[in-house]
């Protein structure tokens, strides 16, 4: 209608002008631009009608109501098909101090893994609140996971959260069981940290103004689990202490890196553990007194150009050294005989994941323990190193090989297959099929 | 000793203040919103981007790097609706930088000052990576640059405001060519109109709206799914009853998938540019509508 009505007016306008200079193709010229100015001007009213339409409708789909400010929520669910030569009920690592959390394999056949339950917004302009809790499946109990504050509002790269929080000791405590390469923790994870440590407290973390990336750390906490002792509750001050540093960078496009040192230091009193005398028999131990823990950790990461969608290979690896000064009381519940142990032990683990087509990734996975220089003193209690089974000489090592499908980036579909080695005189065989998924808000995993 | 301390004090000092007293910085979370900084605020401002364009601006990560650049970071700015959740939020937390929190000056997301095409009317991921507040690629429309230039303007203005004379002169000077580019582009582009393309991922919506061209379909068979063998069969057969008159794919998309489709299909497969620096005549942002169109026209004989 408009075209017609405004090449109407055109074609008067330009009529007199033909009539006056006689020139057709000049007239077929004018027209032609005129024809051009219509076009763009109805363009112009298009775009003009279609951002009226468009705005109205993203006014009117503006949450109206307090749910508009809901946390974000995000559920995480896992199942696993377990397939173990051995019992994981009499699951141990020969060679160090028993860590008194389930660090076993999960149970054999088909289980439901924990799952997890995420909310997390800003609080205001000074703070951002998360809480993740976990629902284990079989105790039907509901434990809280992470559950912390944190400063947004503070400047110069400092950092500042309490709560409940995955401490910053090694590289993959930080990091939340659904985002771990493998089923199941490392096994110097599983002997140092009890599995995963969180501890209550609270974290100080500055980020250095430079371009390499540098961060210096600390954790106060309550020492609420291994290496510390639920026992250790009761107590006013810190009874752990954390510090860690990071340095971090990239090479090029399409290589970067983090590395990292930390230090734990804890005053564990009454950690007990179960063991056997060497009669056999089921008895309760007890340790009180230091544990240091150093650990060195390194993460690589290379993907073409830096873009991970096709292809990208992760090399990360860690490095830990625990001391224990104190004592180790035998069978806490009856006799409580006294000795002194000094311990120096280490672990380590190195470990390669490769996608290696979109969606499809595999990797290795090579852990080693050494029980290293244990020296139990047992001249006042006239115990033998038999009444100490557990904390026999031994190197518990470890094969794992996987291969996960990831359909898009709320699923993941796991085989894992592995050779364990922390019973002594005892491998395990072992093959993990497992599913995690994410429903809810679209999370972020750390580097 | 002593002056060897006082040495040290001085290196140490040095390290720490350089950073702070140099240009303003700016933390793009793309290469067009760099570039779009860098023409606003010329050699006032050190610009960074945290994506190239040889990386899809979904998938990186909140490497360590990405976190020295955003503590240091005064303004940032990125395309926001859900583009960046994976590892801007991340970033957020980990800097301790008050100054460019959500809500605070510091902070620009590009999309809330721009109409925003293909909000979902329902919101399901069944149907892929969908963004609840619409296509976050908005850069591929000039008149989205504009918006948002007077925005990065504004901030920058308030931020810095030594220099606002500078940062309004080189603003309007940067309207004026790129509303004479506008023109010219829309002229360029009256051809494109109606020829329909097939896309690799969603992410030329904007242009494609601006230029009247029609999507003809998606290598991706949901957004964020990679290509499969079923919905490429699916496409070609599509193709061969009504065939688009080229297939285009942006600087971090594999173009395997591409070239199944032109050969199977016999339609011309199109690398664009899709931000600046995604070839080598998308120097700046002219330069990547001037080179988008070219390519196009080259190919809608």
């Amino acid at each position: 209608m408009h075209r017609i009505l405004l090449c109407a007016v055109a074609c008067a306008t330009a009529a007199p002008i033909a009539q006056a200079q006689d020139s057709l193709p000049q007239m077929r010229d004018e027209l032609k631009k005129l024809q051009q100015r219509i076009d763009e001007l109805e363009g112009r009213v298009k775009d003009a009608e279609s951002t009226a339409t468009q705005a109205a409708t993203q006014a009117s789909n503006r949450p109206q109501s307090e749910s508009a400010l809901n946390p974000a929520v995000s559920v995480i669910l896992n199942g696993v098909y377990a397939n173990l030569r051995r019992d994981p009920t009499n699951y141990r690592i020969n060679g160090l101090i028993p860590t008194m959390t389930d660090v076993a394999p999960p149970t054999r056949g088909f289980s439901l893994g924990e799952s997890e339950l995420a909310f997390a917004a800003n609080i205001d302009h000074n703070f951002r609140g998360t809480l993740i809790g976990s629902i284990s499946p079989d105790n039907d109990s509901i434990g809280v996971e992470e559950g912390t504050i944190q400063t947004i509002g503070l400047s110069n790269g400092f950092t500042i959260k309490a709560g409940r929080f995955f401490s910053a000791v090694g590289y993959q405590n930080q990091i939340h069981a659904h985002a771990w390469d493998f089923t199941d923790q490392p096994l110097a994870m599983k002997a140092f940290l009890g599995g995963q440590l969180n501890e209550d407290g609270i974290q100080f973390r500055w980020v250095a103004p430079t371009a390499l990336y540098w961060d210096l750390g600390t954790e106060l906490g309550r020492g609420r689990a291994f290496p510390a002792s639920l026992s250790n509750g009761g107590k006013n001050g810190a009874r752990s202490l954390n510090l860690f540093t990071h340095l971090g960078g990239d090479v090029g496009q399409s290589v970067s890196w983090q590395t990292g040192l930390s230090h734990l230091r804890t005053n564990p009193s009454d950690r007990r553990y179960d063991d056997v005398d060497s009669l056999g028999n089921a008895v309760t131990n007890s340790f009180s007194g230091t544990s240091r823990l150093w650990v060195i950790d390194g993460v690589l990461k290379w993907s073409p150009n830096g873009n991970p969608t096709y292809n990208n290979f992760k090399l990360q690896g860690e490095y830990f050294h625990r001391k224990e000064d104190g004592s180790l009381t035998f069978d806490t519940l009856s006799r409580a005989l006294a000795n002194g142990l000094a311990s120096q032990q280490s672990g380590w683990y190195a470990q390669a994941v490769y996608q290696f087509l979109p969606q499809w990734r595999a990797g290795y996975r090579y852990d080693q323990l050494s029980s290293g220089t244990v020296n139990l003193d047992t001249s006042g209690s006239g115990l033998t190193a038999a009444d100490f089974p557990i904390l026999a000489g031994y190197k518990p090592k470890k094969h794992s090989v996987m291969v996960d499908w990831n359909p898009s980036e709320f699923s993941r579909i796991r085989l894992q297959f592995a050779r364990d080695y922390s019973r002594m005189g005892e491998p395990d065989t072992q093959m993990f099929l497992q599913y995690i998924v994410s429903l809810g808000a679209h999370g972020a995993h750390r580097f | 000793m002593k002056t060897l301390y006082s040495i040290i004090a001085a290196a140490a000092f040095a390290a720490i203040a350089a950073p702070a007293s140099a240009a303003l910085n700016v933390f793009a979370c793309e290469p067009e919103w760099a570039a779009l900084a860098q023409e606003l605020g010329g050699d006032k401002l050190s610009v960074f981007s945290a994506v190239t364009p040889m990386q899809d601006p979904h998938r990186i990560e909140a490497r360590p790097s990405l976190v020295s650049r955003m503590r240091n970071a005064d303004l940032v700015i990125c395309s926001g609706s859900e583009l960046e959740i994976g590892w801007l939020p991340l970033l957020f937390t980990q800097a301790g930088n008050d100054r460019i929190q959500p809500g605070s000056p510091g902070f620009i997301e590009a999309s809330q000052y721009v109409v925003r095409l293909e909000i979902p009317k329902v919101i399901d991921r069944a149907m892929g990576d969908i963004h609840p507040s619409g296509n976050p690629h908005i850069h591929l429309d000039p008149r989205n640059i504009a918006k948002v230039a007077e925005v990065v303007t504004e901030r920058l203005t308030q931020i810095d405001q030594a220099n606002a004379a500078t940062y309004r002169a080189r603003a309007e000077d940067f309207n004026k060519r790129w509303g004479e580019a506008m023109q010219k582009w829309r002229q360029q582009a009256q051809p494109l109109k109606g020829m329909p393309i097939v896309v690799y991922h969603k992410d030329m919506s904007y242009f494609i709206n601006w230029t009247g061209m029609r999507e003809a379909g998606s290598l991706e068979p949901k957004p964020g799914i990679p290509p499969t063998p079923t919905h490429l069969a699916e496409l070609v057969e599509r193709m061969k009853r009504s065939p688009a008159k080229a297939v285009v794919y942006s600087p971090y998309n594999n173009p395997s998938a591409a070239q199944f489709l032109s050969q199977r299909a016999n339609i011309p497969v199109v690398p664009l540019p899709f931000t600046v620096g995604g070839t080598p005549k998308a120097k700046d942002l002219f330069g990547l509508f001037d080179d988008t169109i070219e390519r196009l026209l080259a190919v809608n004989q």
